[in-house]
């Protein structure tokens, strides 16, 4: 995998597991405007750090969650287990 | 309804091809405190739990104890995809070879299988989430065995990443049973 690709590969994972953590700290304080917040934020810039991967590396979700234009390349490989960081 | 993302939740990397770590790293895969009985765990456990805060972090824990489950599959699959046969007997490899060759399947450190055995849904939530708490602790020891024993400084790293994600759902554990507690007292009536 080249490293332009991989760059924005690791992007996504360090802001998808910002939300990941704000989303389960939110769980349990779901009053806590301020995490709220941070969550929306966080969660638009990955929403837009996967549309700008998908477009080049195709998709990242299945079942209809990510487009896959002109063909079908969720088959693609690497599998995430195949990528060596 | 769940979607796979294609990504892992953290980026596994390995020094080099290595049976004999593998063999112990998998039991966190298959064993008694390994990822799989983790995420069955607190998923068939929110079924029974009265708040809605309780149902949210089972929910989303369970679901992260699955990506951390495809973390040590990562794992295990590249210390061992490249290992020769002899490298696979010097491990101690050999009996799980056997059964599975290079392909993963649930069983521990001795290769014992997965059993559902291993976890517990007693419909009493005070209950469940003390057991929660206490899978997430020996899953934290168990991590610091495997660092321990670890002689690749790239899978200590995975390692390290997974040690602390425990400690995070301990906690929320604790406050999800805070919650729970509260909301018993609030219905008692003398």
């Amino acid at each position: 995998m080249d490293g332009q690709r991989l760059n924005l590969l690791k992007k996504i994972m360090a802001l998808e597991f910002t939300a990941l953590e704000l989303n389960l700290y939110l769980d349990t304080h779901p009053n806590d405007q301020r995490a709220l917040a941070e969550f929306n934020e966080v969660s638009q810039a990955l929403l837009l750090a996967k549309k700008d991967y998908e477009a080049y590396y195709g998709p990242l979700l299945n079942y209809g969650f990510s487009p896959s234009h002109n063909a079908w390349r969720w088959v693609e490989e690497p599998w995430p287990w195949e990528i060596s960081f | 309804m769940w979607i796979y993302e294609k990504k892992l939740e953290y980026p596994v990397r390995v020094s080099s091809t290595n049976p004999a770590l593998a063999k112990n790293i998998i039991t966190q895969y298959g064993g008694p405190d390994g990822e799989l009985a983790a995420s069955l765990r607190y998923l068939t456990q929110r079924y029974s739990m009265p708040i809605p805060q309780a149902k949210a972090i089972l929910t989303d824990i369970g679901t992260e104890e699955l990506a951390h489950m495809e973390i040590v599959a990562a794992l295990v699959y590249n210390l061992i995809k490249d290992a020769s046969i002899e490298q696979i007997k010097r491990a101690g490899l050999d009996g799980y070879y056997a059964d599975h060759d290079r392909a993963l399947y649930f069983v521990n450190a001795v290769g014992n299988p997965w059993t559902a055995t291993y976890i517990q849904s007693k419909g009493d939530p005070i209950a469940d989430l003390y057991e929660d708490m206490a899978a997430e602790q020996k899953a934290r020891a168990t991590y610091e065995y495997l660092i321990q024993l670890s002689d690749d400084p790239d899978v200590t790293d995975a390692l390290r990443f997974l040690r602390e994600r425990e400690v995070v759902h301990f906690q929320r554990f604790g406050e999800a049973l805070n919650l729970v507690q509260d909301y018993m007292d609030s219905k008692k009536f003398f």
